[in-house]
């Protein structure tokens, strides 16, 4: 069953979800279940003076309403920063008090100060709004660039400035850029995003007090980590007696990594009534509280030599972290970032300074791409900009300045195992068509369009990631992956793995990469994850790293299925292990007809005797059953690169831009399921092109959130794009045995600066992500009357 | 208190539900058919669409007790004797779906546009979904699969 | 929700008589059930009126083309006669939110709820329309008082919409990516009494282009709007779009709806 790995495999589960028989949180009802309706704060910052619950308290259907003081009194932890972070004068990073129910001050519209639960929602709801708060409300500051020299909004944390991180060698660099020729700048806004997965967020806590166990069901990408973090910050409960279901999830894009305030609530306040708590967030609440994405205001700087060659980049970011501290908001605009800034060509020397700031905003943290989407925008912009102003193709620029030879240390911290940029380039121009574009944006004109092409070439680190590596620099977690196969005495599988599917289809692809291993049918094989109480400990799905480290380990512990296997077939084979050969399911004696199924050898396993005809004596020293369990922890990130090659179509008249040609080439390693990858590559890109075309989280001068609805956030929509292209190339990473490097934020990650620079060259000067048609039609007026001046 | 009798997915039900009551909500927590989703609260993501008396309609923002005496079909209710509707077979061959939360809608709104038009171009199945969000798939494989459905419905 | 009491009149007698407290009339309800959920607005009574079977069903003569308050604008949309009698209405209801929207909502409740940015107003302005309503026959140019403000007295129910066939008619929306709803939207008319010229979405009600409708009336082409001066004064400016950009963009949607005339 060799042929498994790469075939385009129709998912296993989309039975289930076609059918509507998946199984969201939402979905679940317990019997005697409540529901919790969370009082927020309507202003970006006050001082709470008082919280007066006693009306809520008296309003049918109430059974109890919590606030801060009940959190304090019942020692309930405050959510926590998971990574923490050394500024350049070597001091930690600053983390304000984050408590699940705010008692002294709230931080942002949204901040949660209490919650009522009540037998139905709408009980709930009618008391929320009897929950009397007084609020002394104080000026707020709201944009990223000017949080620094406002006030402090938390005590102790001057300039609002939590980190003041630096990368790279800031001497080396100045000196390479006082050899520069050439000098091109650049300001960039990398615009705030909301995640949007289309289940909203969803918990659900149910404590027996007869057995002392507290149940969670939460939309999380990471239950086993969730877990973790509620026994031993939140101290919600004892981490053996605590268990964690994440069902089926409706989406993540890293907006359900971290444990939320509404998490530990229901937990906390399951334990405290003795009956389930339910939680489902209206699309309001997912707007103002999920956590929110990039937000960057930068400054780059690129240095080149006579000889067209990068030689120097500085970059100056400044990261808006909101109201508070999640579990990556401080390693997203550092060491997801930085190290990215270098993209994929052979740069000496850098250095990058990155500002984490607070504001009275909702907090930022990992969003799909985390950091590199940030830091390619940067790169890929930047370089297309050198081009035109050295006045050279930007394709030959591009390839002027690659990588060449691997495994490539970079100046700043990765070391590149495997590639080959050129290939992927050249084979994108070739798809896109590059060497008629010409003609294409002279068709364009006759219809009164202006046609522009942008390019992006990048790379990213994925696979995440090295224990050792990220936890020198402050994670407070390995990253390794679990997965256990357990093979069943009648012949299926069961494999366990920490990863989460959320719609990556891991229920396929993981079931292709054990049939090819054990030789078992994908029919006869059930992934499992999501539950704490099922598998080994895990770390969860994000960074694209299911399948460079949870599908490794699914891998080696299908090795060790085998090895057993071979010591138990050699003796009902009567033979030696070491003349036993694995294939196709068949454990083999070599120079020997003889053989036997691994069904056969398993059920030997389960059955070790003579029972009836069935006689099947286990070696001596070999114990019964056959479940194998492995951890994996990758000696590297894995490297994906690509080519994307946009072109937009813009109208002069209202400034609106059409996406209307799309080619990607991307090198992902080994591929296990094409269709699958391409999923996740136009998926990917879609929320790139947002990004670039249509998303803004806008708030208000006071702190209000004003997109808060669909209606007043784009979301792109079918409509909103062509036909998308996708080809590969390969090079297998080096770090894992399956070569796979990952694919799940590649789109993401390339597609804003291949969009922008597509806009930018249609356009002729700087336009800021998002290009909504009026700034577009501004930037255009712009020009026109520069142009009307010259 | 509304006395509603609704056939819903073929089967004929009478039940009194209180006259707020959406359909979403009556179909999700009275039915337990939960394939329909809610998304959102403004009508705008379309994981709720069901068919009412034929034509594909947003179920949170119609109320139970002003559908009474109409047809219904969920998303349960397109599959027969175990096999998927070829609309849900096309979504399964184009990797039309990921996550599987805004798919019951989607699949209902595909099959009421090909009621509508058998044969519809590229540009008029991305048109007729503009009220369906899809965070996942970017709509590629949503898109191929309407295609792929109409040449077989 | 907050509970209320549904009720579901079969004709318009009935409907007003059960008209009592703090009641509204239902139609599609997609802007009102939404509004209720969000607990933007609360009733005590909804007045179901989409069992009235007089209020439904589209009407033409040489002169006029009436539309009963509850028909969707699916039906309008698809309605041959429609399309045959003022295609740009039929263009207008096809565009209408989506496809779900347009199964549910209607012209009634679209213009009773007189949102800025919907796009029915504007047709009601430019073709001169009649509103019939349970008590009298409203102009359209009486009728839109105002952000989410009608003319319509308590209890007042529309019965149904008289359009003016025109000479020559057409409606361009530049639409809020997001929402679907117009950011602009102009609507121009050529009829027998004179050229009008509606505009949506740019203001805090929809109203008439005194200078487009001048300029339109010298010479019914899209080069004369060219030299018309929109100012931005009074316009909406939002995270959509500011006043300044909507006044260039009344004009853009001008040229474009004469072009389609």
């Amino acid at each position: 069953m060799a042929d498994l790995i790469g075939s385009k495999i129709e998912r296993k589960e989309d039975r289930k979800f076609l059918t509507g028989k998946g199984r969201y949180t939402a979905d679940i009802n317990l019997p005697r279940q409540t529901y919790a309706y969370f009082v927020r704060s309507p202003h970006a910052r006050a001082k709470i003076t008082k919280v007066d619950h006693s009306k809520a308290m008296k309003a049918p259907g109430v059974i109890d309403v919590f606030t801060g003081d009940c959190v304090v009194k019942d020692k309930v932890g405050g959510l926590i920063c998971g990574w923490k972070i050394v500024s350049q004068d070597g001091k930690d990073m600053k983390c304000p008090p984050h408590p699940v129910l705010a008692k002294d001050s709230v931080n942002f519209v949204g901040d949660h100060v209490a919650v009522v639960v009540a037998e139905t929602l709408e009980q709930a709801k009618n008391a929320a709004e009897l929950v009397n708060v007084s609020y002394k409300i104080q000026k707020a500051v709201i944009k990223t660039e000017e949080a620094t020299s406002f006030e402090n909004i938390h005590e102790g944390i001057d300039n609002n400035l939590s980190f003041d991180f630096l990368l790279g060698d800031k001497g080396k660099t100045n000196e390479a850029f006082s050899k520069a020729d050439k000098i091109v700048k650049l300001d960039v806004v990398n615009n705030r995003l909301i995640p949007n997965a289309m289940e909203p967020r969803a918990a659900i806590g149910d404590y027996n007090a007869s057995s002392d166990e507290l149940t969670l069901y939460t939309a999380s990408q990471n239950p086993h980590l969730d877990r973790l973090i509620m026994s031993a910050f939140n101290a919600v409960h004892p981490e053996h007696k605590f268990r964690i279901v994440a069902p089926d999830v409706g989406g993540g894009f890293g907006s359900k990594i971290n444990v939320y305030a509404e998490d530990v609530v229901v937990a906390y306040a399951s334990k405290k009534i003795g009956r389930p708590v339910k939680w489902v967030a209206e699309r309001s609440e997912s707007f103002m509280s999920d956590n929110h994405g990039r937000d960057h205001v930068t400054h780059a700087e690129l240095a080149l030599n006579s000889d067209s060659k990068i030689i120097g980049l500085k970059v100056d970011t400044i990261a808006n972290l909101g109201a508070y501290s999640l579990v990556l908001a401080a390693v997203t605009p550092t060491y997801l970032y930085a190290p990215l800034l270098l993209g994929i060509y052979d740069i000496p020397t850098a250095c990058c300074t990155v500002k984490g700031v607070y504001t009275n905003t909702a907090p930022t943290d990992a969003y799909r791409g985390a950091g590199r989407p940030e830091a390619t925008y940067v790169i890929e912009r930047i370089v297309t900009e050198a081009a035109k102003e050295i006045g050279m193709d930007q394709a030959e620029f591009r390839k002027k300045n690659f990588i060449k030879k691997f495994p490539h240390q970079q100046c700043l911290v990765h070391n590149i195992d495997s590639g080959n940029y050129d290939a992927h380039l050249d084979k994108a121009i070739e798809l896109s068509d590059y060497k008629n574009f010409e003609n294409r944006r002279s068709q364009s004109a006759k219809k009164g369009k202006l046609r522009g092409i942008g390019f992006s070439t990048y790379f990213e680190a994925c696979g995440v990631a090295p224990s050792a590596v990220v936890m020198s620099i402050g994670a407070g977690v390995g990253l390794w992956e679990s997965a256990e196969i357990r093979f069943n005495p009648t012949g299926n599988v069961s494999v366990f793995t920490g990863t989460h599917s959320h719609g990556q289809g891991h229920d396929t692809t993981f079931a292709q990469i054990v049939g090819d291993k054990l030789g078992v049918a994908i029919e006869n094989i059930d992934i499992v994850h999501g539950d704490t109480d099922k598998g080994p400990f895990g770390m969860g799905t994000y960074g694209s790293r299911s399948l460079a480290v949870g599908g490794t380990a699914i891998v080696n512990a299908c090795d060790k299925i085998i090895a057993k296997g071979k010591k138990v077939a050699a003796k009902m084979l009567e033979g030696k292990p070491e003349d036993i050969d694995f294939k196709g399911g068949e454990f083999i004696l070599k120079n020997s007809n003889k053989k036997k199924t691994i069904g056969e050898v398993a059920f030997a396993c389960y059955l070790p005797g003579t029972f009836g005809d069935v006689k099947s004596p286990l070696p001596e020293g070999v114990e019964p059953g056959l479940i194998e369990t492995s951890f994996f922890d990758p000696s590297n990130f894995s490297f994906p690169s690509g080519s994307h090659i946009c072109e937009v179509e813009i109208d002069k008249e209202t400034g609106e831009t059409k996406l209307v040609k799309y080619t990607v080439v991307d090198d992902f390693g080994t591929v296990i399921n094409p269709l699958v990858v391409e999923g996740q590559v136009y998926g990917g890109v879609a929320q790139g092109v947002g990004q670039a075309l249509y998303e803004n989280a806008h708030y208000d001068e006071s702190g209000q959130l004003t997109s808060a609805s669909y209606m007043d956030y784009t979301m792109p929509r079918a409509d909103n794009f062509p036909q998308i292209k996708i080809d590969y190339t390969c090079t297998p990473a080096t770090s894992n045995p399956l070569g796979a490097k990952g694919c799940g934020e590649a789109g993401t990650i390339a597609a804003p600066a291949a969009v922008m620079n597509a806009v930018i060259d249609a356009v002729g000067t700087d336009v800021q992500m998002p290009a909504t048609a009026e700034k577009v039609w501004k930037a255009l007026k712009k020009n026109g009357s520069k142009k009307a001046a010259a | 208190m509304a006395k509603v009798s609704l056939k819903i997915n073929g089967k004929e039900i009478s039940q009194d539900v209180p006259d707020s009551v959406m359909l979403s909500d009556f179909l999700r927590d009275y039915l337990s058919l939960t394939g329909t989703h809610v998304g959102c609260d403004t009508s705008q993501c379309g994981a709720c669409v069901v068919h009412l008396d034929g034509n594909s309609v947003k179920s949170c923002t119609a109320l139970v007790a002003d559908c009474n005496k109409s047809e219904i079909v969920t998303i349960e209710g397109l599959a027969k004797n175990g096999k998927m509707h070829p609309m849900q077979e096309a979504f399964k061959k184009h990797h039309g779906l990921q996550c599987g939360f805004c798919t019951p809608g989607m699949v209902m709104s595909a099959v009421d546009l090909l009621q509508k038009n058998k044969d519809p171009s590229e540009q008029q199945i991305r048109d007729w979904l503009e009220g369906n969000i899809c965070r996942c798939t970017g709509y590629q494989g949503i898109v191929a699969a309407v295609k792929d459905a109409s040449s077989k419905m | 929700m907050k509970n209320f009491n549904f009720k579901s009149p079969t004709n318009t007698k009935e409907a007003a008589k059960l008209y009592t407290g703090k009641a509204t009339f239902l139609a599609g309800g997609m802007s009102l059930l939404p509004a209720m959920k969000l607990r933007l607005a609360a009733y005590s009574d909804l007045i179901n009126i989409k069992k009235i079977k007089t209020l439904s069903g589209i009407k033409i003569s040489s002169k006029s083309l009436r539309i009963g308050a509850t028909t969707t604008h699916a039906e309008v949309a698809a309605s041959k006669e429609v399309e045959k009698t003022i295609s740009s209405l039929s263009k207008l209801a096809d565009g209408i939110g989506d496809p779900q929207v347009r199964n549910r909502g209607t012209i009634g409740g679209s213009i009773a709820n007189n949102d800025p940015a919907a796009d029915y107003p504007s047709a009601c302005l430019a073709l001169n329309a009649i509103i019939n309503t349970s008590k009298r026959k409203i102009p359209a140019d009486k009728f839109f008082k105002g952000m989410f403000e009608t003319d319509l007295k308590k209890g007042e129910l529309i019965e149904s919409v008289e359009f003016e066939v025109p000479e020559k008619s057409g409606y361009a929306k530049f639409p809020n990516p997001a929402s679907r709803y117009a950011v602009v939207g102009v609507y121009v008319s050529k009829l027998k009494s004179g050229i009008r010229v509606a505009i949506t979405g740019a203001a805090h009600s929809v109203f008439r282009s005194k200078e487009l409708e001048e300029a339109l009336t010298n010479n019914f082409s899209p080069s004369s709007i060219d030299n018309v001066k929109i100012g931005s004064k009074g316009l909406n400016s939002d995270i959509h779009a500011s006043a300044e950009y909507r006044a260039h963009i009344i004009k853009v949607m001008a040229k474009k709806a004469v072009s389609s005339c």
